[in-house]
């Protein structure tokens, strides 16, 4: 029982990709919906936003930064392992309708979200800009790929040590001042991330999508935990979201909430980490 | 001879000090001797009043006659023929305003004990019983049911025993709906519900988790996979909360969150992955039983003060009595006539990065006193001025009801919902808006009780028995 991981690749060291076989997902899925898994029978749900899917094949694609003790647990898995329960597609997928040209801003893991919505627009017509950004040159993901679905692709590392030094937002800003005229922005990566984007793109008026990813664990509309402030107004980003306006979402409270298991979750992963170091000693 | 006592066999229960720091079941059920002794106060009326105070309208002077003579099987087997779920219905329905407030015996004394003797049989025969169930010869019709809580399983058995193909659509990983994720441990243990979940399998009940109706699978789709009819028991929705300041704070959970994380997700136990706040003062905003259930979880899980705020007095508070008086002697503290205003936070001005900014310190209450009625019958609570107060926190839950949620219903063409948004259907068979679909249970209703939902699944297996044999 459970859900075959047919193929699993290492993105860079903190990051891994796995196909996995769900077919009733695979069917549904579209750029910017998430699923949620779970990946043994004491473990808890996590939302993944869909890196990809192969409708014929019934895999669907998902793209993880090694963070806490569950993704941990889930990069021990390998090519033929199952995952306990993989449920979805949940939410909305990316508003994509009559876009002509769209700058896609992505950051660090978010950018495996961010592809499929780049290709999505590609494959429709509509002109891409891409601006990438990670902490450093091992951290890069995905270059090749939004090279491939668009017409200008800028990569930022924090340090400089691979394309361009410094963060998105400072192409973003030059693009505009530039005269580049976006219908859209559509930004995926860390809430400090979006939250600087939307404060560029504010001060122009350029219209900007964020996708957001709270602590979740239905994911259906049952438990509420997953709320965000959005126009002053209680949003859930299962059912409503996870893309909301950015120019309306309240960052710094979506960053407190999403701290409030901070110590828990630093323990469970020094846990983990520990009962793997265990078995590897006791294997070799 | 009746038992003429005026008083109910006692329940005997785990002392109060004892239960406040674990999960086990707080009633531990009635001794075949108690049992007999309870049954023989019964007065086996011939108009049986109790029976039209039954949602299911099980034959209780029946099923009881059987339980004086120690025929406990029998018993049981007059349950079986109106109730799916006996040991969870004898567990919590509201029987003080069900069945049990029309008893004769509840004019002059306390009415039988019917909620406690049907736990007692259903006991006595998940127990005993070891002939498990046959799957019926089948009719070769197939039909849906969308959600695995009391109506689905309801239904869903209904439609089996009949010898349709039954399929159940559970959205999460776990069936059971709110057996499962909302209704702690310490009242209906899982073990139960699981049984009464192996019983529809043993029927031939097949349960597909892991499928989210109107994302996975539409209504459309489930028909066009062969399916001839629908049953959609997808239960409450979104919760609600107050709309006030701070209510995004960390520390203030919904109800269904806080019960989800604990009974679905098991966070009480060291071995499960999903955390839960232990908070050391805890208030639940609400009355009803999920409010119970919530601040009763909290205390478990190690809180020092628990306290309940609701807006009217005791005569109102809608949670079955017995949860109520459970919670008192546990030590939970009720604010009664008390309305929360606002949730304080910390906040350290000097240093943004400190980890406790966000977090709940206290709430903010208005005192309340209880004006004219309002439509529901109830007299309303009104703010009395100046009459502010806090409490000191660092957690809040609010359990004060829920919204439909949107799925199925942003999915399905033809499935019309009432303006509150829950599904509009004849109340006489449970039939929807579009055809072949039928629903029940609280995705109709909005919050309501586990037997009224059971009912409306048993009333919609009936009608659509009559429309899959008549076309």
């Amino acid at each position: 029982m459970g859900y075959r991981i047919v193929k699993k690749k290492p993105l860079n060291p903190t990051v891994t990709e796995m196909d996995v076989e769900a077919p009733f997902v695979a069917r549904k899925a579209e750029a910017g919906q998430f699923i949620i898994l779970r990946v043994d029978e004491n473990g808890e749900r996590i939302p993944l936003t869909v890196a990809g899917y192969d409708r014929e094949a019934g895999t669907v694609k998902i793209i993880f930064q090694i963070v806490g003790a569950t993704t941990k647990k889930l990069n021990e898995l390998n090519e033929g392992d199952c995952i306990c329960d993989f449920v979805g597609p949940l939410g909305k997928p990316t508003k994509t309708d009559g876009l002509k040209k769209v700058c896609v801003v992505g950051g660090g893991v978010g950018c495996a979200i961010a592809l499929p919505v780049a290709k999505k627009l590609h494959d429709m017509g509509c002109e891409v800009h891409s601006i990438i950004g990670f902490r450093n040159k091992d951290l890069l993901i995905l270059e090749d790929e939004f090279k491939k679905v668009s017409s200008k692709l800028v990569v930022m590392t924090d340090d400089g040590s691979y394309g361009r030094q410094g963060v998105v937002t400072v192409p973003l800003k030059e693009a505009i001042e530039n005269g580049e005229k976006y219908d859209e922005v559509i930004a995926i990566g860390p809430l400090i991330m979006m939250k600087f984007v939307v404060a560029v793109t504010k001060e122009y008026g350029v219209k900007t999508t964020v996708s957001m990813n709270p602590i979740m664990i239905d994911g259906t509309g049952m438990c509420g935990g997953c709320r965000l402030t959005v126009g002053g107004k209680t949003k859930f980003a299962c059912v409503d979201g996870p893309d909301f306006d950015g120019f309306e979402v309240d960052f710094d409270e979506a960053m407190e909430r999403g701290s409030m298991y901070k110590d828990f979750e630093r323990h469970a992963y020094e846990e983990t980490c520990n009962l793997f170091k265990k078995e590897v000693e006791s294997d070799a | 001879m009746p038992n003429m006592s005026l008083k109910k066999n006692e329940m005997p229960v785990q002392s109060a000090e004892k239960r406040a720091h674990n999960f086990k079941e707080v009633a531990l059920g009635y001794t075949a001797e108690t049992a007999i002794d309870e049954a023989a106060r019964c007065l086996n009326c011939k108009n049986m009043p109790c029976v039209a105070g039954c949602p299911v309208n099980i034959n209780i002077p029946g099923f009881i006659s059987h339980v004086k003579n120690g025929e406990f099987e029998k018993a049981y087997q007059v349950i079986a023929e109106s109730s799916s779920l006996p040991a969870v219905c004898g567990r919590v329905c509201p029987q003080e305003t069900q069945c049990e407030c029309k008893c004769v015996r509840a004019i002059k004394g306390e009415p039988v004990g019917i909620g406690r003797l049907e736990r007692f049989v259903a006991d006595y025969h998940n127990e005993h019983c070891t002939d498990s169930t046959k799957a019926p010869k089948q009719n070769g019709h197939k039909v849906a049911v969308v959600g695995s809580g009391p109506s689905g399983l309801t239904c869903a058995g209904d439609l089996a025993k009949k010898g349709y193909k039954v399929t159940v659509f559970e959205a999460l990983h776990k069936a059971g709906g709110v057996l499962v994720y909302g209704i702690p441990e310490f009242r209906l243990p899982k073990a139960i519900v699981e049984k009464e979940v192996s019983a529809l399998t043993d029927l031939g009940v097949d349960i597909e988790t892991n499928m989210v109706i109107g994302k996975t699978l539409t209504v459309d789709e489930i028909f066009e996979m062969g399916y001839e009819a629908v049953f959609i028991g997808s239960g409450a929705g979104l919760p609600r909360f107050m709309g006030i300041e701070g209510e995004s704070l960390k520390g203030v959970y919904s109800a269904n969150e806080f019960l989800t994380r604990n009974n679905l997700m098991k966070s009480y136990n060291p071995d499960s992955s999903t955390p839960i706040m232990h908070a050391h003062k805890v208030a639940v905003i609400g009355g009803g039983n999920v409010a119970m259930d919530a601040a009763r979880t909290a205390l478990r899980l190690g809180a020092e003060k628990v306290y309940i705020i609701y807006r009217r007095s005791m005569e109102e508070i809608p949670a079955r009595k017995e949860e109520v008086e459970h919670a008192v002697e546990e030590g939970i503290e009720f604010h009664l006539l008390c309305n929360p205003t606002r949730i304080l936070g910390y906040e350290n001005a000097d240093d943004r990065r400190d980890p406790k900014n966000g977090s709940v310190i206290g709430i903010e209450c208005v005192k309340m006193e209880l004006g004219e009625p309002d439509e529901s019958g109830r007299r309303r609570p009104v703010v009395i001025p100046d009459s502010e107060f806090t409490i000191d926190l660092d957690c809040v839950i609010m359990a004060i009801g829920t919204s439909p949620n949107p799925l199925i219903k942003s999915t399905t063409p033809g499935l019309e919902v009432t303006k509150h948004g829950g599904l509009v259907v004849n109340e006489e068979t449970g039939e929807t808006t579009k055809k072949g679909v039928y629903a029940g249970g609280d995705a109709v209703t909005g919050a309501a009780t586990v037997i009224l939902a059971m009912g409306a699944g048993k009333t919609a297996a009936t009608a659509i028995d009559d429309y899959l044999s008549k076309k």
